[in-house]
Order: structure tokens, then C-alpha cells, then sequence
């Protein structure tokens, strides 16, 4: 498939709500069941183990009003968790059987009970993910809480999730997580043939997809992608820092382009491509995961680093991208983002990186107020 | 509306002893910031102060210091101080409020705060710790230490999970002795458990007084007398004989018939923490009509004690585990914390739930929208739901509090009349 068709298909999949795409699956999978992952990070090998289809919990966007959610969380609370909720509510989720949220934040902690108090056909779990990233306890707690994970799905399902059968998700999704790294480097060298929005809906539609498909696409576009055409344009290298959880309006990323910025790198849909390198395969998956969860992490802001400052791996992505600044995108009442803006800022500072803040909510809808900041801030960067 | 109900004068000696209390801690802290001796900063929720008492070391507490800096009206200038760093105003108020104090040169209420020796995060339910003592250790240069509590997710903590609290115990404890110089001592950490448990029971027989018509004290703004001596004290002589006292004092009142007001006129569960710069008045809102808290969710923070849990100095650190894992309000789901104000209305005989929303923390509030849903369409609890802050004073529109208390007492005296 060519690169635009790919894309154009991304775009077609990621409209959908998840419900049909969880039906549809069901179709060629008859008995097979589907769970949901709210971000950040979340066990999808364990869920493929069991025969399952993971998907990406990732709200409603601008598309689903809401009629009752907002009645139940209040207007100093994120977006993301009013329409995912909302989901819910219309019916949007039908044909998904599984639900997992982390500790990510307070507000997702919350609204995970309150799913299972509103829709107790769902299993809903909620996963504990270490905070303490040194404790010589840290990766038995984490494979125990795993296996606890799996166990749920087992008897809620009855699926099993073996040893076996988690040791070949592993492998294929360290196979889709080392082409989400080619394409990010494909990204850094090459920008003007990769947009962002673009390689966000790649990423994207991977987490609305099954993942055997999504290997061989990703694969065709990293063969297709090096003979796309495209010129380099009189733009910054930019790093978006902040959406790592609600999701940024294709707008927004649209706008950040258009205003004379090439994103080089992001910290969009992490907990897909958390891992820096791959997960060892070897006798117990259930720690290889749990260790890898803590010492082969992405920077986050919702996982505790107790070994370094958290500008640290900011200014690393920094350098790695060859970017000119950072542009802050925290989600509107996004404590763990914006509580992290400050130390990245400092440390940035520190570093005499430019950086610009620009907050924004998925139901957005106008940019020009963006588009505005945008350019004047890559004028004074460029004239500079 | 009838005639007003005031407030009684009181006349015990509670409020008292607990002022006396808190302020030799704070002596205390300032004399540690002079000669040296070593202090931990820690969190109140579900905490574990009786390790660090174990080695004398000075627990100090940023979440008190931000909350008397808003009951003295101090907080604003902390939380802009903050905010023009680059803190949000969507951030929670407490930690602007204490950043905000580290970088107008740590004074703290009236005292100079020392900078902690150690930065003692115990993550018991609430995200923001883990960022607020991330950015206080940066502030102040002290090591940080993240206890990470697993989140009560399933009925019971897991055999995992108490491994892993211990193991990190065991961890902190060898850090705590290279600071403190001490060794540490088992049998000393068993007595400091014997006058925490000793403590909670006097707690918890305080609440239990409440179940009485009319209860005793008001469980949501007297109980921050109480809260001081069980969060921060606890593991001490003097807080065990506090609630000795208290416990007096509050079965006299039962046995005179004698409450915080002139008369007892609703009984209402209140849910939220308080808004600290504007406490006075907030209460003064709820006492116009008679209305008192029998039973409050915020006064169990640091511990649920009066549905029956106790330290166990026979089994000191799974004890303390088991606390901060299970026994206290932050570590648990907020549909859980359903169950708890139910066993309140129904067990203190509550006419009314109040909640209070708090802008700035999102750990109680985030999605009361649905607890009223429940409270209201599934039981038929009467319940009004109003919103400011408990550090941030911008949030408190006194006129629209009013009018939405006012509204919703007078149709609850409308139904008790209509009952009667
Ligand atoms: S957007 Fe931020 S506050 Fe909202 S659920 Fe996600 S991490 Fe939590
Ligand atoms: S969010 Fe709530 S519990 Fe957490 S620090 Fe702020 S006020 Fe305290």
C-alpha cells in the first residue's frame, strides 16, 4: 500500500468508535474478547496472550458531546476522562469487554472505580505501577502485580495467559516497538517527508488495530517512506513535551506545522512505545515486563525516576533530535503535565533551550490563538 | 427560616491542649533548625511518622504549614510566588503554597521551617505527593526517599504488596540510621506503636460519641483539633493523654446533653476537605441552621480508626503496612469511600451528606458528581454538592455558598416539617 493510502486508512480508523472496531474484530475472532487501555503505559502483551485484541482507551475527542459525564466530573477536571466516561454512557464502548487504567493521575484513579460503579458488565482493572524505581523489591512487585492483572482476565474470561503465549507478545510487540523507533529516526532525519500529524496517525491507528496487521503496514511504510517526496521548508525543530495522555486535536498538530515548526520528536502515545529497547524474552515474561517497566522507561511524567532530574531526558531528546526548542503541550487541568512543566523548564533554562508553552483540550476547535503564539515565537528563532 | 442557632461557648479544654501541642512541635522544629538535629518532611495521608519517630527523627509536615499559612490568610502571596515560577493555577493549591514558601526563603507560620534532612514521600493514594516532594527535595537539597504504597485495588492488599511495603521499610530504615546515627531499635518502634494505637482508640471513641443526639463536637470543623494530635503526634505520650482527655471531656458533654451549638438541628455527614482561608466563615454557613457534622471523610486522611483497625506493636512494621495500605481514606477508591459515608448516614443517623469540592485536589473530588448521583437517585440522602478551595482564597464566592446552603436547609426543614 502506498504511504497516503496507509495514512488515509489510519484516519478512517482511528474515526471510528472503538466499539465497532472491537465488533468487527470479533467477527473473524468468534469467543475472542477485547480490552481497553487507558494511558499511559498498559500490559497490552499480557492481553494479547490471552488471545485478546488490546485497543487504546483514549476519550472522545471533539466528536462526543457530553450528556452525562460532565454531570459527574466537574469542570476543573480533564477532558479525557469526561468523554471516555461519556463512551461509556452512549454506548460507544459496546463490543469491548475489558477495561485497564493505572496510576497515572488521581483523576484516573477516580474515574476507573466510577466506570465499574456505572458499567459493572465491564471488567475494569486498575494497575499499580511502581513509583519507587529503586527498591531492590521493585521488578517481584511489578511481575506479581502482572500476574495478578492476568489472573483477572483469566477468570473474567476464561482465557489463559501462559508463560508461553507471553513470551511470543513480547516478541511481537518489541518487533512493532523497534519500527516505532525507526520511524521516530526516520522522523529526526528526514522531517519534510514524515509529517506529524501523519506519524501520529500511524501511531495511532495502531492502538485501534490488531497488532500482526499493524507489523506489516508498519513495515511497508518504512520501505515506502525514504522514496516519498518533499523539501525542506524554513521551520524550527521543535520537541512537543506534555500530551501524554489526553490527546491533542489533529489541529493543534496541524497549526504547530503551518506556524513553521517540524516536530521532531513528542512524548505522543508513550505507553506504546515505552520501552527503549526490547523487552528480554526469557523463562519469567511476567518480570522480564515488570523489570523492564522501570529500567527500560521512557522518560514520563507519570512514572517516579528517583536515578535522574526529570529535564534530564527532556534535554537528551533534545539533543538526539537536533531540536531548537521545546513547545510545552500540557492538556488543560493536567496536574501530572503541568506540575512537571516546572522543573522541565528550569532545566531547559539551565540548558539556554528555548521554550514555549501552549495548553490545549481535545474538544478544541479553534487554533488561531495558537497559530499566533506559534509564529511569533518561531519568528524571534529564526531572527534571532 | 427560625430563629438563628448559635454557637455555644465553649467551654472544654480541647482545642486548647491541642493548640499547646502543635505549637511545642513547632518549637521543636525551630529549635531542630538550629542545632542541627535531623527532620523528615512527610505526608499526612495514611503516614508512617512512627519510623521516623523511632529515630527521633523531627517529622515535619508541609501539608500543616500550608494550611495554617490559609487559616492566617498568608496563602495567596505563596501560591502567586509559586504561580509566577511557572506553577499553573490548575495545580494544587497546597504546593504552590509550600514551594511558594521555600522560595521566599522557608519561613513558615510565624516560624522559620527548617529544610528537611530527608524528603519522606510516602505515596499513599495521592499523585500530586509524589510531585510535590520530587519539586520540595529540588527546593531544599535533600535526599528524597518514595515510598511507593500500592493503591488498595482489590478488597484486600495482595501478599505482594505487604512484601514490597516492608521491603521498602527495610530500605528506609537503613537510610534513617546512617542520618540519624542511631541503630534501630524494635522494642522502641513496639512503644511508639502502643501510644499510636492508644491514641486512635481515644480517636475513635471520640467519633463514636458523635453517633449521640446532640453529638459532642462538630466532626468536621472541631475535628481539626484532633487532627493535629492523631496525624502529626501520633506515636507520642502526650497525644495518647491528649485523647485520654478528650475522651473525658466529650462523654461529660454526652451526659449533660451538651453539643457545639445552641441546639442540634440537622445531623449532616460532610465530605471534602475544608476551606482552610475562609474557615470561620464557612462553618458560620452551616451553624445558622442547626446543621452538625456527625461523621466527616477528610478526619480520616491519615486513618480510618473508627471502624476498628489498631497499630499492633506485636507485629510493628506489617502493621504499619497494613495502615498505610488499607486503613485510611486516600488509598482507597473514591466508590469505596461511598461505603464508608454510607455506614455514616446510616450508623450516624444523618439527615443530610454535604460535599465539599475542592478545586485544588483532585484525589477527593474528581468525579463527586457521581457520589451525589449515587447518594441522592440510589439511597435518597439528601445531599448538596458547593465548591471553592481549601488553600486558594480566590475560589471561595462567600454570596453563592450562601444562597445554595441557605436553599438547600430550608427544603430540608420543609420535609422535616411535612414529616412531622
Ligand atoms: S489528562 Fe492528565 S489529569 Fe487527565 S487523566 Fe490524563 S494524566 Fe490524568
Ligand atoms: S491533591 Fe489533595 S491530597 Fe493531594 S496534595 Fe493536594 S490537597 Fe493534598
Amino acid at each position: 500500500m502506498a504511504v497516503d493510502q496507509t495514512i488515509d486508512r489510519c484516519r478512517e480508523l482511528i474515526a471510528e468508535p472503538l466499539g465497532v472496531i472491537a465488533e468487527r474484530w470479533k467477527e473473524s475472532h468468534p469467543g475472542g474478547r477485547v480490552a481497553a487501555c487507558f494511558p499511559v503505559w498498559s500490559p497490552a502483551e499480557l492481553i494479547h496472550a490471552g488471545g485478546m485484541l488490546p485497543l487504546g482507551l483514549l476519550g472522545g475527542g471533539a466528536t462526543v458531546e457530553l450528556t452525562h459525564a460532565d454531570a459527574r466530573f466537574q469542570s476543573f477536571v480533564c477532558s479525557i476522562s469526561k468523554s471516555t466516561l461519556e463512551l461509556g454512557f452512549q454506548g460507544l464502548l459496546k463490543g469491548v469487554d475489558g477495561l485497564v487504567f493505572s496510576n497515572i493521575c488521581d483523576v484516573a484513579r477516580n474515574l476507573s472505580s466510577i466506570y465499574k460503579r456505572n458499567f459493572p458488565h465491564f471488567h475494569v482493572d486498575y494497575l499499580h505501577l511502581p513509583q519507587n524505581s529503586t527498591s531492590a523489591g521493585v521488578a517481584d512487585y511489578t511481575a506479581e502485580e502482572l500476574r495478578r492483572v492476568a489472573r483477572g482476565f483469566e477468570s473474567a474470561f476464561g482465557v489463559k495467559i501462559t508463560e508461553d503465549s507471553i513470551g511470543k507478545s513480547v516478541e511481537l510487540y518489541n518487533a512493532i516497538r523497534a519500527r516505532l523507533r525507526a520511524l521516530y529516526a526516520f522522523r529526526i532525519a528526514e522531517p519534510q517527508k514524515l509529517s506529524t500529524v501523519e506519524l501520529y496517525l500511524i501511531l495511532r491507528a495502531l492502538t485501534q488495530a490488531d497488532p500482526e496487521e499493524s507489523l506489516i503496514r508498519l513495515d511497508e511504510l518504512l520501505a515506502e517512506l525514504p522514496g516519498r517526496e518533499g523539501r525542506p521548508k524554513d521551520r524550527i525543530r521543535v520537541v512537543i513535551e506534555g500530551a501524554f495522555c489526553e490527546q491533542p486535536p489533529l489541529g493543534l498538530l496541524e497549526v504547530l506545522e503551518e506556524a513553521g515548526c517540524y516536530v521532531v520528536e513528542d512524548d505522543l502515545l508513550l505507553g506504546w512505545r515505552w520501552f527503549t529497547s526490547d523487552v528480554p524474552v526469557n523463562a519469567d515474561p511476567f518480570r522480564a515486563l515488570g523489570q523492564s517497566y522501570v529500567d527500560r522507561a521512557v522518560p514520563s511524567s507519570t512514572r517516579h525516576e528517583g536515578r535522574e532530574h526529570r529535564s534530564k531526558g527532556l534535554i537528551e531528546k533534545v539533543r538526539r533530535s537536533r531540536a531548537d526548542a521545546v513547545i510545552f503541550t500540557p492538556p488543560k487541568f493536567c496536574e501530572p503535565a503541568l506540575f512537571d512543566y516546572v522543573p522541565m523548564k528550569q532545566g531547559l533554562e539551565r540548558e539556554a533551550i528555548p521554550h514555549l508553552l501552549v495548553e490545549f483540550e481535545e474538544k478544541m476547535w479553534t487554533f488561531e490563538r495558537t497559530r499566533n503564539e506559534v509564529e511569533t515565537f518561531v519568528e524571534s528563532m529564526l531572527f534571532d | 427560616m427560625p430563629a438563628e442557632v448559635k454557637e455555644r461557648q465553649y467551654q472544654g479544654k480541647v482545642h486548647q491542649l491541642s493548640r499547646e501541642l502543635m505549637n511545642a512541635w513547632t518549637s521543636q522544629l525551630a529549635r531542630a533548625n538550629e542545632t542541627g538535629e535531623p527532620t523528615g518532611a512527610i505526608m499526612i495521608s495514611g503516614n508512617c511518622v512512627e519510623i521516623l519517630r523511632a529515630f527521633d527523627i523531627h517529622p515535619i509536615f508541609p501539608e500543616v504549614t500550608a494550611l495554617q499559612n490559609a487559616i492566617r490568610h498568608q496563602s495567596l502571596p505563596l501560591i502567586l510566588k509559586a504561580e509566577q515560577a511557572g506553577y499553573s493555577s490548575d495545580n494544587c493549591a497546597y504546593v504552590k503554597a509550600d514551594i511558594g514558601l521555600f522560595l521566599s526563603g522557608g519561613m513558615g507560620p510565624g516560624t522559620k521551617m527548617p529544610y528537611p534532612t530527608i524528603t519522606l514521600c510516602n505515596y499513599v493514594g495521592c499523585n500530586v505527593y509524589v510531585k510535590w516532594f520530587e519539586h520540595l527535595a529540588e527546593a531544599t537539597g535533600s535526599q528524597l526517599f518514595m515510598l511507593d504504597i500500592p493503591f488498595l485495588r482489590t478488597p484486600e492488599p495482595t501478599a505482594a504488596d505487604i512484601r514490597y511495603v516492608v521491603k521498602q521499610f527495610e530500605e528506609l530504615i537503613r537510610i534513617l540510621e546512617r542520618i540519624s546515627g542511631k541503630k534501630f531499635d524494635i522494642d522502641k518502634l513496639r512503644e511508639i506503636l502502643g501510644y499510636a494505637a492508644r491514641a486512635e482508640e481515644g480517636y475513635a471513641r471520640s467519633k463514636e460519641l458523635c453517633k449521640r443526639s446532640p453529638a459532642p463536637f462538630d466532626c468536621y470543623f472541631d475535628a481539626i483539633n484532633m487532627m493535629g494530635p492523631i496525624n502529626v503526634l501520633r506515636g507520642t505520650r502526650e497525644a495518647a493523654d491528649f485523647f485520654d482527655e478528650a475522651v473525658k471531656e466529650f462523654e461529660g458533654m454526652v451526659a449533660e446533653g451538651a453539643g457545639p451549638l445552641s441546639e442540634e438541628r440537622f445531623r449532616m455527614v460532610v465530605e471534602g476537605p475544608p476551606p482552610y482561608p475562609y474557615y470561620r466563615s464557612f462553618r458560620n454557613l452551616f451553624t445558622r441552621w442547626g446543621a452538625v457534622a456527625v461523621a466527616s471523610t477528610y478526619s480520616t486522611v491519615g486513618g480510618i480508626w473508627e471502624f476498628g483497625f489498631r497499630h499492633d506493636p506485636t507485629r510493628p512494621l506489617e502493621s504499619i503496612a497494613e495502615q498505610m495500605l488499607t486503613e485510611n481514606l486516600t488509598n482507597r477508591s473514591i466508590v469505596t469511600r461511598y461505603g464508608q459515608i454510607r455506614r455514616y448516614v446510616e450508623e450516624w443517623r444523618a439527615d443530610a451528606l454535604v460535599i465539599h469540592s475542592i478545586k485544588s485536589c483532585r484525589l477527593f473530588s474528581a468525579g463527586q458528581g457521581d457520589m451525589r448521583e449515587y447518594f441522592t437517585k440510589e439511597l435518597g440522602v439528601p445531599t448538596l454538592l458547593v465548591e471553592s478551595d481549601l488553600e486558594d482564597p480566590r475560589y471561595y464566592a462567600e454570596a453563592q455558598l450562601r444562597n445554595r446552603i441557605d436553599a438547600f436547609f430550608e427544603a430540608l426543614e420543609h420535609k422535616k416539617l411535612v414529616a412531622a
